[in-house]
């Protein structure tokens, strides 16, 4: 599903560079769960946007289903956003005005999807977390579990095949962490890929691989659980 | 995203900040008012002057007769011969005129003197309310009769009963023979304020016997350009100088009474039309900071599959409701301003249908035109630099 040779990020701040990635190869298959750890400033959150697509790498190639996506424009990488990936943010980064049914339908806006069918599955999406008394509540109606529920809801409406998802768990407390946990391990039944950036070594277990990243480098790729 | 849901998103976010919201829009409010006030004013004044044009009768020619130096005495049978042998002209009526006071009595009143004959009524179309108009036999006969306006009557005999009295004209008495109908207000002066009599017996009253003006009346438009024709020749013949003359036809002046009005009416839109950029900049300076308030927005937005073109359309679509929401209200301001501001001045706002539409698409154009600038930022944002925006 993803496969990323040499990727190379690196940050210009005036004169300074900084270099996030520095030269990372890997291969993701389909149906994959996979958990990115390291230490804070290691590059996992810069991997996650490479591989989400909402930002290009400095070198290096990105394959994304057999085709090249490093080097796309920008309207072509927003189409791969809206139709193959599905987001999700430490911070859940909902819309605050608009309910959790509207977030949800909020990818297939930009699909095209017509109205009543969009409505339909966005309904389908928050039943999916759980969530289908809560659809008319704001963001701010809801507690942070709920509202990662949400996005998570969100992150599937779109009919993403890859979920990325940084630091999910990291605004939660330790028992809606676990049912957001236990939401992934559900979606990976399911067969869609996972990759979770955690510092949560519970989180790690449940993934069936774990990579390590230090210092913009891959420093261990093992197989777990 | 269809254009329907795409302008609910943009009044749900409008309301998010309606004081700010209202505060923008008054400009683009004021300006579109002030158009549409002033264009309605406009064009009801222009309206107004045309149907006084109109009402002076139709096929009508005015001469002005001013001379040449010392030589501006064109005597009345003069000015009547112009056109008494031109087939085209339905009656000629030339007016000697001047400044008088008259006298009933007690009361005095300072009025306009014409010298004419029986024909300025059928020129002019003026009727008479009670009595008769002037007769051939007393321009002939040079009879001291007098045919009063209303106002003239009103000042000198209130609600008496004026026909068979003798008025005093600058100290010579004339028998009132008749009563003019309400002639109104036009161009030429008040039509109630003045006194007609026999331009024969007028000549003791001016201080210049030369005619004037001569009016004529013309069998149908191609005689009118005919008679014209006519006249300018003949009356560069006898002055010898094209400035003595000028000949107006009630085509002509309404031809510069448009074009002066329009002009008139352009320019004023046109200054009111600064003040609709100056509410257009008041839009781009809030679009700029909702665009800055929201980038977080945007950048969930791109994150979650919004192309470029879907933010800038986003917010296109936002600042042209803001616009055109604002020269919807300014739309229904300028058209009560007009109709009060009409109502203190005595002229009828005439809205055109087309002035109103046009102000609706121009404010909701200044609203894409100065939301384009904060759209295109929103657009171009990285959504990475977005979403880390707090
Ligand atoms: N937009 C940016 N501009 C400059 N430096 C950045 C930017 N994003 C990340 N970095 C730097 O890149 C390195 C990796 O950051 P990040 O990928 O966020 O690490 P992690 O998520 O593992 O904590 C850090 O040193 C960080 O300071
Ligand atoms: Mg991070």
């Amino acid at each position: 599903m993803i496969r990323v040779e040499n990727l190379v990020k690196t940050y210009r701040m005036g004169s300074i560079e900084v270099e996030a990635l520095r030269g990372v190869t890997l291969e993701i298959a389909r149906g994959e769960f996979v958990a990115v750890v390291g230490p804070s400033g290691s590059g996992k959150s810069t991997l996650m946007h490479l591989l989400g697509c909402l930002d290009t790498p400095t070198r290096g190639s990105y394959y994304l289903d057999g085709s090249l996506v490093s080097g796309l424009n920008s309207d072509d990488l927003a189409r791969i956003r809206s139709r193959t990936i599905g987001f999700v943010f430490q911070g859940f980064n909902l819309l605050p005005r608009l309910t959790a049914l509207e977030n949800v339908e909020l990818p297939l806006v930009y699909q095209g999807v017509n109205p009543t069918a969009r409505r339909l599955k966005a309904r389908e999406c928050l039943e999916e977390v759980g969530l289908s008394d809560r659809a008319n509540h704001l963001p701010s109606q809801l507690s942070g579990g709920q509202q990662q529920r949400v996005a998570i809801a969100r992150a599937l409406a779109g009919d993403a095949s890859l979920i990325l998802a940084d630091e999910p768990t990291g605004n939660l407390d330790r028992r809606s962490g676990r049912e957001i946990l236990d939401l992934f391990s559900r979606l990976h039944r399911a067969g869609r890929t996972i990759v979770v950036v955690t510092h949560d070594m519970e989180v790690a277990a449940r993934a069936h691989r774990l990579l390590r990243l230090q210092d913009g480098l891959l420093v261990g790729d093992e197989r777990v659980g | 995203m269809n254009l329907f849901s795409a302008v609910r998103l943009a009044f749900g976010s409008i309301m998010t900040n309606k004081l700010r919201s209202f505060l923008t829009m008054i400009g683009v409010t004021i300006g579109v008012a002030a158009v549409i006030a002033l264009v309605a004013i406009g064009q009801g004044t222009q309206r107004q002057i045309r149907s006084q044009i109109e009402s002076l009768g139709s096929y009508l020619l005015t001469v002005n007769i001013r001379g040449r130096g010392a030589d501006v005495a064109m005597t009345y049978r003069e000015a009547r011969d112009l056109t008494s042998d031109l087939p085209q002209v339905v009656a000629a009526a030339p007016v000697v005129s001047s400044s008088v006071t008259t006298k009933y009595g007690t009361r005095e009143h300072d009025t306009n003197l014409l010298g004419t004959d029986q024909n300025l009524a059928v020129v002019r179309g003026m009727d008479v309310e009670r009595g008769r108009f002037l007769a051939p036999l007393d321009v002939e006969c040079r009879q001291r009769v007098a045919v009063l306006g209303q106002d003239v009557v009103r000042e000198l005999f209130g609600f008496a009963d004026p026909i068979g009295q003798e008025v005093k004209i600058n100290g010579i008495s004339f028998l009132v023979v008749g009563v003019l109908a309400p002639q109104g207000t036009s161009m030429m002066g008040s039509g109630d304020d003045q006194i007609i009599v026999p331009v024969t017996a007028a000549r003791q009253l001016v201080e210049s016997s030369g005619v004037r003006t001569l009016y004529v009346k013309g069998r149908d438009a191609e005689g009118v350009e005919v008679v014209t024709a006519v006249l300018e020749q003949r009356l560069s013949r006898r002055f010898k100088d094209p400035d003595a003359f000028r000949i107006f036809s009630q085509t002509q002046m309404l031809e510069t009474v448009t074009q002066v009005t329009s002009t008139m009416t352009l320019m004023l839109a046109a200054i009111a039309g600064i003040s609709l950029i100056v509410g257009g900049i008041g839009v781009m300076n809030i679009m700029l900071v909702t665009v800055t308030e929201r980038t977080r927005e945007i950048g969930i937005r791109k994150a979650i599959g919004a192309r470029n073109r879907d933010i800038l359309r986003q917010f296109l679509i936002e600042s042209a409701v803001l616009g055109s929401l604002g020269g919807s209200f300014g739309i229904v301001m300028g058209l009560l301003l007009a109709r009060l501001a009409g109502r203190a001045i005595g002229v009828t706002a005439v809205a055109s249908p087309l002035v109103v539409g046009g102000a609706f698409v121009f404010s909701a154009g200044v609203g894409i035109l100065f939301g384009v600038y904060p759209a295109t930022r929103a657009a171009r944002l990285d959504p990475i630099q977005a979403l880390r925006f707090e």
